[in-house]
């Protein structure tokens, strides 16, 4: 009775290790398979979405702050440090334009919101690159450690870019992110309100799924954290419609008040 | 064999079987819980992602519009048909006291367009049941939003508009779609903008990391919109201030309105956007004109506005008045609104003098 009661549970027993085995092989072999493939696909041939060719800003919200300067003082949903008020308080635009720093209003942290046109590609296999009309910058996305090394603080700064896949078989879609650091100080508001170069940017770049009325949409998440002039995170949205050409392209310099 | 040692034998190996089933069935167990998400996409799509949980909403976007309510007169950004124009100049904000509107709540569209935070959680019938769908939920006088993942049938064309409208899903990646039709008319913004019960809502999830959701709203309207009006909004995961999930019921209340009284403003007669400030080169006519110095052209809206090329339309008048706003911001212009240092900071200088507030604000949720 002993044998025959461990004999009839065996069975199930080693059917049941050898799927779990079977499994273990599988995933080990799936990893070791994967390293065997070589080197990781280059950014630009793992893209789940394709973010490239021009897009236009669409202003459907906060449009008081995005398509005209906000009167001087106006910090509204800004969550502003009171040393951050003293700074805007003291913006004096022919001042900064005097000083040829009339792009501080065009830094990584505000320049999505800078109504526009932005124009992606890519730079190199591991770089994606977007330019901006509307003022004529460029943000540089790496996605492996650049060889130059990140080089001194800037208006945009440097940033390090990943694909976040998505789904399992069936179409690939994810999303693109993007950390934003070694920025120099700006305003992430027209009217002077101001980020320090402790700042920094976490972006997420999402394609819709779905077309509306044939129009292709992205969107872009924006989480600004300043430990100097901001008491917590920043958190904003933009949005961008695909356009079939080049054709909007209009690169104006930067405007201190405009 | 002794009746004791059959019985130690039959102890032992019923101690014995009972170990080895137990690893097996251990074992069986891991493997049948490794199968349920497979089990769980019999006629309904997994969901990839858990949304559940509540949601707080930042107010770093919009916050006049979604708190106080929009300055009267601004439909800047909204690509308005011109018969939505004059629609939207004829609103009276005491209409929403007439007694048959106080309960009259919003649709679908307002959990964007309002300032609340969410709870979502997952539809569920039984526990050998995938997930049917996802409620979304937020105060109390927003309609509610089931998102159906099961296939069922979308309801005829002619059937009774709901509260609740009818959503229907999918998953792309770990993006949650949903589509809205049998929507109630409701307003696209607290100042008069309405929507058609013609419109339609797709509504798209995200989730971002580990505690940030974005949410993208495009509405469709054949009679009042010209284009999709699109708006997007991220929210925070909130585990420590859960947001209710139930809500109580909607009591009527004298709002100052009377029973029978329909207010409206006849096509140009608003009083509020004919308000005449100041004249001159560039008459200050209206809030938007007055507090901001964004002309009718823009405040008025329409699709073009929505665009950077319309910039070039106001940038001269705009500039030229510029240097004429005060050097610091006033309460009327709610400049500080959801912004400013946190309690126990100091003080930022003192603002200017007060001037009037903004009349007739949408009403408050």
């Amino acid at each position: 009775m002993r044998n025959s009661l461990w004999k009839s549970s065996l069975p199930m027993t080693l059917a049941v290790l050898a799927s779990l085995g079977m499994q273990t092989v599988a995933h080990a072999q799936g990893r070791r398979g994967a390293g065997r493939a070589g080197p990781p696909q280059p950014a630009e041939a793992a893209a789940p979405i394709d973010l490239t060719g021009y897009w236009t800003s669409l202003i459907t919200f906060d449009w008081r702050f995005r398509m005209v300067t906000p009167p001087p003082g106006d910090h509204e949903a800004v969550p502003l440090t009171a040393a951050g008020i003293e700074i805007m308080n003291a913006w004096d635009p022919a001042k900064d334009t005097a000083a040829g720093e009339q792009c501080k209003s065009y830094g990584a942290p505000i320049i999505m919101r800078v109504p526009g046109h932005l124009h992606v590609s890519w730079q190199d296999d591991q770089t994606m690159k977007m330019e901006i009309d509307t003022g004529q910058q460029t943000r540089l996305f790496h996605f492996a450690r650049s060889a130059d090394g990140r080089g001194a603080p800037s208006l945009q700064g440097y940033s390090v870019a990943s694909w976040d896949q998505q789904g399992r078989g069936g179409k690939k879609w994810g999303q693109l992110k993007v950390t934003t650091t070694d920025l120099t100080p700006g305003y992430i508001r027209k009217n002077g309100i101001p980020y320090s170069d402790k700042t920094s940017v976490l972006e997420y770049f999402d394609l819709m799924p779905q077309q509306y009325q044939g129009e292709t949409i992205m969107t872009v998440t924006s989480v600004v954290t300043d430990p100097v002039y901001l008491f917590q995170p920043f958190t904003t949205n933009d949005i961008f419609r695909k356009l079939p050409s080049g054709d909007s392209w209009k690169p104006t310099p930067c405007s201190a008040t405009w | 064999m002794t009746s004791k040692q059959l019985r130690f034998l039959s102890a032992d190996s019923t101690a014995r079987g009972a170990i080895a089933g137990g690893v097996a069935g251990v074992m069986a167990l891991i493997l049948a819980s490794a199968a349920l998400p497979a089990r769980a996409q019999v006629g309904i799509q997994a969901s990839p992602v858990d949304l559940s949980g509540s949601w707080a909403s930042p107010l770093t976007q919009d916050a006049l519009e979604r708190v106080p309510g929009p300055v009267p007169g601004d439909w800047t950004g909204m690509p308005l048909t011109a018969g939505e124009k004059v629609l939207a100049q004829s609103y009276d904000a005491a209409m929403l006291a007439e007694p048959e509107k106080v309960c009259q709540f919003y649709n679908q569209w307002h959990y964007i367009d309002g300032a609340f935070s969410l709870r979502i959680w997952p539809i569920v019938t039984s526990p050998t049941d995938g997930i049917r769908g996802w409620r979304i939920q937020s105060i109390e006088d927003i309609g509610g939003m089931e998102i159906w993942l099961d296939d069922r049938p979308v309801p005829s064309e002619y059937a009774r508009h709901t509260l609740h409208a009818f959503s229907s899903g999918h998953w792309v990646g770990n993006m949650l779609v949903a589509h809205t039709i049998d929507m109630k008319p409701s307003e696209m913004r607290r100042n008069g903008a309405f929507m058609s019960d013609k419109a339609s809502l797709t509504t798209t999830f995200m989730l971002q990391g580990d505690s940030l959701m974005t949410v993208v709203m495009a509405l469709e309207d054949p009679v009042y919109l010209t284009e999709p009006y699109i708006y997007v909004r991220s929210y925070d995961k909130s585990p420590n201030r859960p947001v209710p999930s139930a809500w109580g019921p909607c009591i009527l209340n004298d709002e100052g309105t009377e029973e029978g009284q329909v207010p409206f403003y006849l096509p140009g007669k608003n009083p509020i956007m004919n308000q005449v400030y100041s004249q001159g080169k560039h008459p200050i006519v209206g809030q938007m004109m007055h507090y901001y110095h964004i002309p009718a052209i823009a405040s008025d809206g329409g699709a073009d506005t929505m665009y950077p090329e319309f910039r070039d339309k106001i940038k001269d008048q705009f500039v030229e008045m510029y240097s004429s706003f005060p050097k610091e911001c006033t309460d009327a212009q709610y400049c500080a609104f959801g912004g400013g240092p946190p309690r126990g900071a100091a003080a930022p200088p003192p603002a200017a003098p007060r001037r009037a507030a903004p009349q007739a604000k949408a009403k408050n949720d």
